[in-house]
Order: structure tokens, then C-alpha cells, then sequence
């Protein structure tokens, strides 16, 4: 007989909830405060320092007045990885998330940007829900939540093509360049670029969404997909796109990559693209 | 070194707007996206009154926060414009001068601009907040009921824009590709 299951009551879920919602519209992560500045000192484009300048002192009023640094405070994104050994009380673990949500985007004076269905009524559900969830169950007690805001703009210009495996490392390269070229001004670049390779179709879109919950800066712990990242990160940067899209050096502050295995016949990718805000904010309870 | 300029915008003063020109804008600007465009050109095409005259006027394409106690508007920052290609050269047609928002404009937008003597402006993508300062008063205009894409009046005060598309067909996104792309 192993340990009696820990018991989560799911009212600190929602308020674990409502917290980050708020906080990760607010305070723009360290990752790519730290890339901007340091984009800020070695972009050639004097058009281009100006932005970065402008970005940065935007994400500094937005920590300190307690603002949403951008108005497209996203769809809400909640990812939980559940430890097998626990148990949620008090409601359900789905209502819960979705009561933070509700919370946070109306005490947070966050904008609500859903809409009830995509093609014929697109009504405003008019408090943000509902979110868009991913469990996993992983072992342990413990369970991480993370939420991540979602804008439209850069998420409009995503992308997923299912390579064959001649296509190769030299395939990857190009679709990603690609996709980020297609882009262009956007999504708002400076850009980070989330990059799935392998999964299935469906799986590998929710890992180009994954690899831009890991901060700017941060390299896969592959060496040979880290290496890939700083080469994209290069070829990308060579694309003349910059700040904003009125030319420069900076398009992205970082390239994430995540994999997973796939099938003998297939080499899917696929790109998600988070401007230089992409708000994100995790807990563990 | 940035040049001031007021609404609403007269042919002339479009006529001195290049691609690439650091601009403050002052004066009232009206806020439209996608769904609140679908019911203007609706109006328009059948006749009908729209509820702000949009002769020499800048339209906004942004949905902001809500306003926090004691301010007017919340987080303000542009929302891309493209999705608004399809209603935008009838809007020229009838008179509307500026559009802000931020990334590339289709080439039927970009040909009615030299068409109808309009101008295109990017405002910085992601900085709301540092954008909501510049937005002294904001009142609701039209379509309450689409929440944050209702039509509102805004009172700016020097707005900092880029222009992108200018009347002549220049356009700066693809000038400063131009001069960065290495290779």
C-alpha cells in the first residue's frame, strides 16, 4: 500500500489562477527584458533602437502601474501537469480554472477576447472563458500549473507543415525561416519563435506552444536541437525584418525548440510565434 | 525629430507624409476592428448614415483594455491591421484620410491610398501601456455591445506613429527589409 493520495482542494487552483492572469499581463517576463536590452545595444537600425527603447519603457510601465503591457491580454492558455497522487476537492479541476480566469481578467481590467463560436454568432463570452486547457499526469504530489496569455496577432501567423524525413534538418530551416519571413511586421517583432519537430500532426502544434513557455534564453537541453536553435535564431535574424518590421537586425529574441518522437514516415514542424511580450507565469502547489 | 500633426487630416497635410516620418498625432482618432468595419461598410453600402462622420478622420484599429478607476482608457496598444484590408478602400472612398494599426496592407489598400490620398501609420505593437498615456479621453461612439471592439472617440495627444504607406506607394515595410536582408 503506497501513500493515501494528497487532497487538493480545487479553490486554490482558482486562485493560483486569477493571480497569474493578472501578474503575467502585468510584468513581462526577465527572459526577454534581458534580450531586448540587449538587443537594444547591438541593433544597427536607429529606427529600430527606437522601438526597442519605446518597447522597454513600456514593459516598465506596465510592471510599475500595474498595466497590461499589451492590450491583447490573449486567451488564456492553463496548463497543469498533475501529480498521480493527487486527488482535487471541493469542485471540479476544469470550473476551477475557469473561475480564475473569469476572476483575473475582470479584477485585472484585462480584455475579455473570446467569442463563443469562430464562424456564425461570434459573440463575446464577455469574461474570458473558457480557457484553453492541457493536463498532463505526471508522477508525484505536486501539481505546476502555468498559464500563459495568448495573443492574436502573433498567433494568427502559426504555422504546420508535415515533412517527409529526407526533408531533413536543411527542411526544418527553411519552413521555419519561412514562416517567420511570411510574418513579417505582423506579430509584432521583435518575435520569439516556438518550434515543434516530430509528434503527430495535432501533437506537434502543442509543442511549438510548450517550447514558448521556456524563457528567452533558455536552450533545449538536446545539444544538437540547442545548436539548431542558435542557427535559426541567426538565419532569422539575417532576414533584415526588425523591430517592428521597419528593418533592423532584431526580428527575434530567441528561438525554443521542442521534439518528440514520431513516425518512420513523418518529420512534422510547426511554428508558434509570441511577440516580445508573451506572458507567462507558473506555480507549483 | 518627430513632427506634430493634428486631426482631422487635410489632403494637403497628407501630401506632406512620407513613409518613414516619426508623426505625433493629436486630436480625436476613432477606434475600429474587424467587427465594428463589418457593420460600417454594411451601413455604407446601403445608404445608410454611419454613426461618426469618417471625412478627414483617422480610424484606430484597436481593441483596449478596460479602464482601471480614475483612467481613461487601459492598455491601448494597435491591433494588426490586415484583417481590416477587406473594408478599408471604401472606407477611403468615402473620405476616411489615416488608418493606425500595425503590419503589412494588402495592395488593393495600398492602391486605394495613392487612389484616395490616405496614409497609413504603425503605432509600436505590444506597448499599450506606454500607448494608453498618450489617450486623454475616450467615449463610446457606437456598438456597445461588442465589448472591447465597440467604436469609441479617443482625444490623443501626441500619438507616436510611423508612417508606413505614404500616398505616393512607398511603403517602409519593404524599404527597410531592403536595406537590412543580409544575403
Amino acid at each position: 500500500m503506497g501513500k493515501p493520495a494528497r487532497e487538493l482542494d480545487v479553490s486554490e487552483i482558482t486562485k493560483a489562477v486569477r493571480r497569474m492572469c493578472i501578474s503575467a499581463n502585468y510584468n513581462v517576463p526577465n527572459g526577454s527584458i534581458q534580450a531586448l536590452k540587449k538587443a537594444l545595444e547591438t541593433e544597427e537600425s536607429g529606427v529600430g533602437r527606437e522601438v526597442l527603447a519605446r518597447i522597454l519603457e513600456n514593459h516598465r510601465i506596465a510592471r510599475e502601474e500595474c498595466l497590461a503591457a499589451c492590450q491583447d491580454t490573449g486567451v488564456a492558455m492553463v496548463f497543469v501537469e498533475a501529480g498521480q497522487d493527487v486527488r482535487f476537492a471541493g469542485g471540479e479541476l476544469y470550473d476551477a480554472i475557469n473561475e480564475g480566469v473569469r476572476q483575473g481578467y475582470r479584477d485585472g481590467y484585462l480584455r475579455k477576447s473570446v467569442v463563443t463560436d469562430p464562424l456564425f454568432e461570434r459573440v463575446n463570452t464577455g469574461d474570458n472563458t473558457p480557457a484553453f486547457i492541457y493536463v498532463d499526469i505526471v508522477p508525484g504530489r505536486d501539481v505546476k500549473i502555468t498559464v500563459a496569455a495568448k495573443g492574436g496577432g502573433a498567433e494568427n501567423m502559426s504555422g504546420l507543415r508535415m515533412l517527409t524525413p529526407a526533408a531533413g534538418v536543411e527542411g526544418i530551416k527553411q519552413f521555419v525561416v519561412e514562416q517567420v519571413a511570411k510574418a513579417g511586421p505582423n506579430p509584432c517583432p521583435p518575435v520569439v519563435v516556438g518550434v515543434g519537430i516530430g509528434g503527430t500532426f495535432d501533437r506537434v502544434a502543442v509543442l511549438a506552444k510548450k517550447a514558448l513557455l521556456r524563457s528567452v534564453g533558455s536552450h533545449n537541453s538536446h545539444p544538437m536541437y540547442a545548436k539548431l536553435e542558435a542557427e535559426l535564431l541567426e538565419e532569422i535574424n539575417k532576414l533584415g525584418i526588425g523591430p517592428q518590421g521597419f528593418g533592423g537586425r532584431t526580428t527575434a529574441l530567441g528561438v525554443n525548440i521542442e521534439f518528440a518522437p514520431c513516425h518512420i514516415a513523418s518529420l512534422p514542424v510547426s511554428v508558434n510565434l509570441n511577440c516580445h511580450v508573451g506572458p507567462h507565469e507558473s506555480v507549483i502547489l | 525629430m518627430a513632427r506634430r500633426i493634428n486631426t482631422p487630416l487635410s489632403d494637403d497635410a497628407i501630401k506632406t507624409l512620407k513613409a518613414g516620418d516619426n508623426v505625433l498625432i493629436s486630436g480625436v482618432i476613432y477606434t475600429a476592428r474587424d467587427a465594428a468595419h463589418k457593420r460600417l461598410v454594411a451601413l455604407i453600402e446601403k445608404g445608410e448614415e454611419l454613426p461618426m462622420e469618417i471625412r478627414g478622420q483617422v480610424i484606430y484599429y484597436v481593441g483596449p483594455c478596460p479602464a482601471k478607476p480614475g483612467m481613461a482608457i487601459g492598455s491601448a496598444g494597435p491591433t494588426t491591421s490586415g484583417r481590416m484590408d477587406p473594408y478599408a478602400p471604401i472606407l477611403m472612398e468615402n473620405g476616411l484620410k489615416g488608418m493606425i494599426g500595425k503590419g503589412r496592407r494588402s495592395d488593393s489598400v495600398r492602391n486605394a491610398m495613392v487612389k484616395w490620398n490616405a496614409v497609413y501609420f504603425a503605432a509600436i505593437g505590444g506597448a499599450g501601456a506606454l500607448l494608453s498615456k498618450c489617450v486623454k479621453a475616450a467615449e463610446l461612439v457606437a456598438y456597445e455591445d461588442l465589448g472591447p471592439e465597440a467604436i469609441r472617440r479617443l482625444t490623443v495627444e501626441d500619438f507616436p506613429v510611423v508612417v508606413v504607406n505614404d500616398a505616393d506607394g512607398n511603403d517602409l515595410y519593404e524599404q527597410g527589409v531592403k536595406e537590412y536582408r543580409i544575403k
